[in-house]
């Protein structure tokens, strides 16, 4: 009985013998969905630490890392931890990047736009001064 | 210099309880500006595509994505209703009534005689080890990346906790197209609604109940979680650790209330559990203990998106006419929100809802 109900959790069990490592990330974008349609925006080019990434204008700039495979988005200022994505609503702080020269921004929110340059910043970022 | 726009009634927050308060500003004349920080209306409705439950009123049978929409029709043809997107709300000044607004590069003031305050509420994190590892996501989060953005989170996910969220996010979770490998409840018994379960169930997901998350595993990004089953005191039962493989650990162990705002308005506040954390004193239709604050939806306790829409209404109706704004049949009104209200609270699950209402509701229902 336990086995039928739990048939599929064992197979996680199995999984974990195996090398964790293996889960390779394959974010993709949905395309069918049985309630949702997505809409369509126009494709935009950005950087990410000087990589050329396309996105969606106007999803937050976080979506668009996401849908490229990119999940740390920083790293903790005192003890060098992974931050990613976690609130999605720009309540929690934990994906602060540098866009186009200004630190603290919360890319979860933030729309993203053709050219925009992201990258990690380091510890609390540095505001630029002209 | 900075400008100084007065108005009669400021609504901060335009997801349910926002746009149902605004609306019933709106209807009765005031002078309103609804305010929020993205770029569009809804709030967390723009996610929730289930179709709602309760009665016709609050929208039975319509799903949460649609709802913002048919306000935004009634919204637009009100000229004494208007509406700014893309503003961060950054204080409120109680000495002065004015609410500061954060307008990309601009600085804006706003001068309320009224302010009802629906900022609605955060996701809760949980203590485990290693729990600050990207691939921990709220529900929220999973939900938005998903329904709104059209991203998939991940593609074996753990959900933590059985509440109506983490039910209908697992559900939305396999209806994209992601593996759901388990989930998890520390409780003895689920905690949301039998049917978003049963869903699950069908769909072969494992519902572990007295089960925890101990830690996430990985070094730089989720690779797995180690569960363990739980005793009736919440400690882990040793020798019951055991893998799984995952990409993803959401987070669906509750919310708390968004009330910064109150605090500064210096709201009297009150630690309340059963409704989230912190959340300000108010009377029966929703005034806090600063006559010119109200409170509306999640930032007044966590419940859900059709309570919400009703405490939004009462707080307009109440916040307009304490003015002197003529609502038609105020009082009826009033009187028939406040058993929807019972209504959706009545049943096992808002048993606590109510108690924490109670508590959080000033001796006597008035100031």
């Amino acid at each position: 009985m336990e086995i039928a109900l739990y048939s599929h959790f064992a197979q996680g069990r199995e999984d974990s013998g195996r090398p964790l490592g293996r889960l390779r990330p394959n974010v993709v974008r949905l395309k069918d969905h049985p309630i949702l349609e997505f809409p369509t925006g126009r494709e935009v080019e950005f950087t990410f630490n000087g990589k050329e990434i396309e996105g969606i204008e106007g999803e937050p700039i976080a979506a668009a890392l996401h849908a490229a495979g990119v999940r740390i988005l920083r790293h903790s200022p005192k003890l060098g931890r992974a931050r990613g994505f976690f609130c999605a609503i720009g309540t929690c702080s934990s994906c602060l990047m540098t866009v186009d020269g200004v630190p603290n921004v919360r890319v979860c929110t933030e729309p993203l736009k053709q050219g925009m340059v992201v990258e990690t910043q380091e510890g609390h970022g540095h505001l630029p001064i002209d | 210099m900075t400008q100084l726009r007065e108005v009669d009634i400021a609504v901060v927050g335009a997801g349910p309880a926002g746009l149902a308060a605004t609306l019933a500003c709106g209807e009765s004349g005031a002078a309103t500006l609804l305010v929020d920080y993205m770029d569009a209306p809804g709030g967390q409705l723009i996610k929730q595509t289930h179709k709602f439950f309760g009665s016709e009123r609050q929208f039975a049978g319509t799903r949460g994505i649609q709802i913002p929409a048919i306000f935004m029709e009634r919204l637009s043809k009100m000229p004494n209703v208007a509406l700014m997107w893309g503003a961060n709300a950054s204080g409120y000044y109680a000495d002065s009534g004015v609410l500061t607004l954060e307008d990309g590069s601009k600085f804006v003031k706003v001068k309320a005689k009224r302010v009802i305050i629906a900022t609605g509420a955060a996701e809760k994190p949980l203590a485990f080890e290693n729990n600050d590892l990207p691939g921990v996501y709220g529900a929220g989060a999973v939900q938005t990346l998903m329904n709104v953005h059209g991203v998939k989170p991940g593609d074996r996910v753990l959900m933590v906790g059985s509440g109506n969220i983490g039910l209908i996010v697992s559900y939305q979770l396999i209806q994209a197209g992601v593996e759901v490998v388990a989930l998890v409840e520390a409780a003895g018994c689920i905690g949301g609604y039998l049917v978003h379960a049963a869903k699950l169930r069908r769909a072969g997901v494992p519902i572990l109940t007295s089960h925890t998350v101990v830690r996430a595993l990985g070094e730089e990004t989720v690779r797995g979680a180690v569960v363990a089953q739980v005793d009736q005191s919440w400690q882990v039962i040793p020798g019951s650790e055991r893998e799984v493989a995952c990409d993803v650990i959401c987070l669906a162990v509750g919310l708390t209330p968004l009330v910064d705002m109150m605090w500064q308005a210096g709201c009297e506040m009150k630690y309340v559990p059963a409704l989230g954390g912190h959340v300000p004193v108010r009377d029966e239709n929703m005034r806090a203990s600063n006559p010119a604050v109200y409170v509306a939806g999640d930032s007044g306790g966590v419940e859900e998106a059709s309570s919400a829409m009703i405490s939004g209404e009462i707080a307009g109706i109440s916040a307009a006419t304490s003015l002197g704004f003529e609502v038609k049949e105020a009082d009826a009104r009033l009187s028939r929100l406040k058993a929807d209200l019972a209504a959706i609270r009545s049943g096992p699950t808002g048993e606590k809802i109510c108690a924490g209402i109670k508590c959080a509701t000033v001796c006597g229902g008035e100031w």
